[in-house]
């Protein structure tokens, strides 16, 4: 058979082959320019140090408004609208970069450096990558067929981003120390009110380490530290959600006794979501012509940023926190809360009756669930006696016996309720109500199509994620690993480093065990069976509020006898300690020997029924 | 760059105030006007916190701002169980129209 | 912290923009349901103005039970009671003047004795933010009746809502 027969085998189009031809061209013309426009420049304010700011003013302030002005003529003659707006910027740029030399007294190298040397030298590197990478797709593509590709992207992924916080507060502290050195440090605040000038930062890093000065100095500024720092967050958001999904798809497969995603990608369709990315991404935008336009289109950011904030609060480790609030417990729970307002508005710009009935669940559903989530992890806070997330850490690195969920038996209940209640916040099975798709079609986000839907999605998977983070930390010894932190190696050599990290305390623990508590949210998802929204209230207000109404009392005079005024009470908690702890580990067993049988037994279960139990195979 | 200080903090409440009275005397809608309530109670809040952090350096003002939205979540929810009777007999929230008690 | 000082008004006139411009948007919307959102601008702005003061408690607690709770109350409350003959609420052009007039007198009122007065005599400025700790310790110490008072306010409405909002048998 030759392949002109087969319809989906065609040759590559003429016309892509000259789009490729194209970027090509683009790409390695524009990255070899930038680079030598980087390096000519550098070597130009070597050459002469005292034009420096007639030089920057002339290139970065003068020239981008006459190449605008003789753009925009151009580009209307062409009706190019393209040509006409980069007109438009360059001025507003060359302006901007203009104004500011001549009307603040800011050093004119700085703008020099990191506008002609340092950022065409970045851009020109990545567009050489991208050239590359398009020369190399065929190998790209091989690499990405590999067997383990999809775990070690994953790995890759995480690490990198945790490699990136971590440098990001090295380099911080290493800044701050610059700051507080007084032989450095002589001279007043600059315009931005940053401590350090270049001047004085170039004389620790003189000759050849002069760029480094100028890449440090921006980072000085709290603004800018946040702003890399974020871009870590919504990177590790970004991957929790393309992987849980396609995990959740996966285990949803075996206990179907089905397969799951298998082609995508080469490996167990590990590429999945990302092939459901590109298409959710070319999918038809559609706007309900009779809902509210506006609403619509705003709600699932709604819902989205909320659960990107969550993880402003939200500890990783001791040090890997974005902002260390000391309220921010409260601050995770209002995001959420804040969340199911995109929810609701979602359902009622839809204009359609399954919509609203969605967001009307979800309104009725929250009201219920919020007061025994917050409820529950009130006695925690109790037992540790903080509200900020690190210092209740702090108090379970004693082991597995030091963990809170067993620090008394209240917190053990306290410790279900919270999860059945958490359930609930995150519209997660049994509590799917919001959208349950055998009734509602798919409730809240019925009329939803392409992106605005994937936000939905990344929103529920960012907040499954952050509600088992607060569960790891508030009973599951947040960080710390079931041994004690004192028998951590306590060098400081690569060896004890690594050992410390994967056995003792950091966040690939955290990011594990809530690996393990998501694991479970799926587990019950494809286990039990959506209940009715009466029977959610019911559960809610009538039976999980007045048990942790009796559990904060409970715990309340727990606390008030278990301390060293009542030495019998206080021996009597440390059996009772011993035995949860005990039931702490046989759970523990318990759920990782179901979770290793049904991985063991994952082939066999499709096979066996599959085959056996179908009449005619 | 000009100092924020207490007056800044003051100027905003004060315009919150007023656009809350607005929001009161514009909307017929029930609801409108508890939106509006909730308007006004944030203004005061907001300059309770102010003087706190700005005249007395203690923390008083904001126990007081802690109990007004304690009330102010309280009277949500009383209002809308009213409006939610409101709605069941006169199929309106229209404020205008509960007037049945004029005889 | 010498970045305070020129971060500080411009965080102050960002989330002092937010208020506004929500509340004004409140005003003028006639959807309820906009207004229910723009009431969220101006309760996330109030409330980043507060971790500005140096309240950060008082920040969550607003977003927790303003944003989280109340808000969803009310937008609850508007999907319930949306459909009635008589959605459009639009006042007449003579009382939006007057309630404008009266809106502008009073702000100029209030903005002329703010302005009139030199705050700054006594002015010395928290530095720290409060912790969660003093907060509680004034709650459960000299506010303890005011305290016990609230909560039986709320148990009171909790019964009050549940037999307002009752089906009628």
């Amino acid at each position: 058979m030759s392949q002109a027969t087969i319809p989906w085998i065609e040759p590559v189009p003429e016309k892509r082959v000259a789009m490729r031809r194209k970027a090509l061209l683009v790409l390695f013309g524009g990255g070899l320019t930038a680079l030598i426009v980087g390096c000519v420049m550098l070597g130009v304010f070597r050459a002469l140090p005292d034009q420096v700011g007639t030089i920057v003013f002339i290139l970065a302030g003068v020239l981008p408004i006459l190449g605008g002005l003789g753009l925009i003529p151009l580009g209307l003659l062409n009706g190019s609208v393209v040509l006409t707006t980069l007109g438009f910027a360059q001025i507003g740029i060359g302006a901007l970069v203009g104004g500011l030399l001549k009307a603040t007294p800011i050093d004119p190298l700085v703008v020099g450096v990191l506008l002609l040397v340092i950022g065409p030298i970045a851009a020109g590197l990545a567009m050489l990558t991208a050239a590359g990478v398009i020369v190399a797709f065929k190998q790209v593509v091989q690499l990405l067929l590999m067997r383990w590709t999809a775990l070690i992207l994953f790995c890759g992924g995480i690490v990198s981003i945790i490699l990136l916080v971590w440098a990001h507060a090295f380099v911080f502290r290493y800044v701050a120390q610059l700051a507080n050195d007084t032989t450095l440090n002589t001279s007043a605040t600059t315009t931005f009110g940053g401590d350090l000038t270049i001047a004085e930062l170039s004389t620790r890093f003189s000759g050849n380490w002069r760029p480094v000065a100028f890449v440090l100095w921006p980072l000085q500024f709290g603004l800018i530290r946040d702003l890399i720092a974020m871009g870590g967050v919504i990177g590790f958001i970004s991957i929790i959600p393309l992987y849980t999904i396609w995990w959740e798809r996966k285990v949803a497969g075996r206990i179907q006794s089905r397969l799951g995603p298998m082609r995508v990608g080469g490996w167990h369709g590990w590429a999945q979501s990302f092939a459901d990315g590109m298409k959710l991404i070319c999918k038809e935008d559609f706007v309900p012509p009779e809902g509210d336009g506006t609403l619509f289109r705003l709600a699932p950011y709604l819902a989205f940023v909320p659960a990107i904030c969550a993880f402003i609060a939200l500890p990783f480790a001791t040090t890997y926190v974005f902002r260390d609030l000391d309220v921010a417990l409260l601050f995770i729970l209002a995001m959420l809360g804040i969340e199911v307002l995109g929810v609701i508005i979602a359902g009622w710009a839809s204009n359609n009756k399954w919509s609203v009935y969605g967001a009307m669940r979800e309104a009725c559903q929250m009201v219920s669930y919020e007061i025994p989530m917050g409820m529950a992890l009130l006695v925690p806070v109790m037992t540790a006696g903080a509200l900020r997330l690190t210092d209740i850490a702090k108090l379970q690195q004693d082991g597995f016996g030091s963990w809170l969920a067993w620090n008394n038996p209240f917190c053990l209940i306290a410790f279900f309720c919270y999860y059945t209640a958490s359930l609930a916040s995150c519209k997660r099975a049994p509590f799917d109500l919001p959208e349950s798709e055998s009734e509602l079609v798919a409730g809240f986000h019925t009329e939803y199509s392409g992106f605005r839907w994937s936000l939905f999605f990344f929103a529920e998977y960012a907040a499954m994620f952050a509600v088992s983070g607060l569960a790891v930390i508030l009973f599951l010894g947040a960080w710390y690993g079931p041994l004690p932190l004192s028998w951590a190696p306590a060098g400081n050599d690569i060896a004890s480093a690594v050992v410390r990290g994967l056995l003792f305390d950091g966040p690939i623990l955290f990011i594990l065990k809530c690996g393990l508590l998501l694991y479970v949210q799926i587990w019950i998802r494809w286990t039990l069976p959506r209940i009715r929204i009466d029977q959610v209230l019911y559960a809610c207000i009538q039976v999980l509020l007045p048990l942790t109404m009796l559990v904060v009392l409970g715990s309340t005079f727990w606390l008030l006898f278990d301390n060293s005024a009542h030495p019998a009470f206080e021996s009597f908690a440390k059996v009772v300690r011993g035995l949860l702890s005990l039931v702490g580990v046989v759970i523990s067993i318990a759920i990782a020997g179901f979770i290793i049988f049904g991985f063991v037994n994952r082939r066999r279960l499709v096979g066996t029924l599959a085959i056996e139990h179908f009449p005619g195979s | 760059m000009t100092s924020i200080g207490l007056q800044h903090y003051l100027l905003l409440a004060a315009a919150l105030f007023c656009l809350g009275i607005l929001t009161m005397t514009l909307k017929r809608n029930a609801i409108g006007i508890l939106i509006g309530v909730e308007l006004i109670l944030n203004a005061a809040n907001l300059n309770l916190v102010a003087f706190t952090r700005y005249r007395t350096g203690a923390i008083d003002g904001q126990i007081v701002a802690v109990f007004i939205i304690l009330l102010a979540a309280a009277e949500a929810a009383i209002a809308i169980a009213i409006f939610m009777n409101f709605y069941n007999s006169l199929a309106t929230i229209d404020v205008d129209r509960a007037d049945q008690l004029q005889g | 912290m010498n970045v305070n000082t020129w971060l500080e008004p411009i965080v102050f006139f960002l989330f002092a923009g937010v208020v506004l411009f929500s509340a004004i948007g409140i005003v003028l919307t006639r959807n309820i349901v906009r207004a229910a959102l723009f009431l969220l601008g101006t309760l996330g702005g109030v409330a980043g103005l507060y971790f500005l003061l140096m309240a950060n408690l008082l920040a969550a607690i607003q977003l927790i039970v303003y944003a989280g709770g109340t808000l969803v109350l009310i937008v609850f409350g508007v999907m319930l009671t949306s459909k009635s003959p008589w959605v459009r609420f639009a006042p007449s052009r003579s009382e939006a003047a007057a309630a404008t007039t009266i809106g502008l007198v009073l702000f100029a009122a209030l903005a002329k004795i703010v302005t009139g007065i030199d705050w700054t005599v006594a002015a010395h400025p928290a530095d720290q933010p409060a912790t969660v700790r003093q907060v509680g310790n004034l709650l459960l110490q000299q506010y303890l009746v005011p305290f016990e008072v609230a909560s039986v306010l709320l148990l009171v409405v909790m019964i009050g809502a549940a037999y307002l909002a009752r089906p009628e048998n």
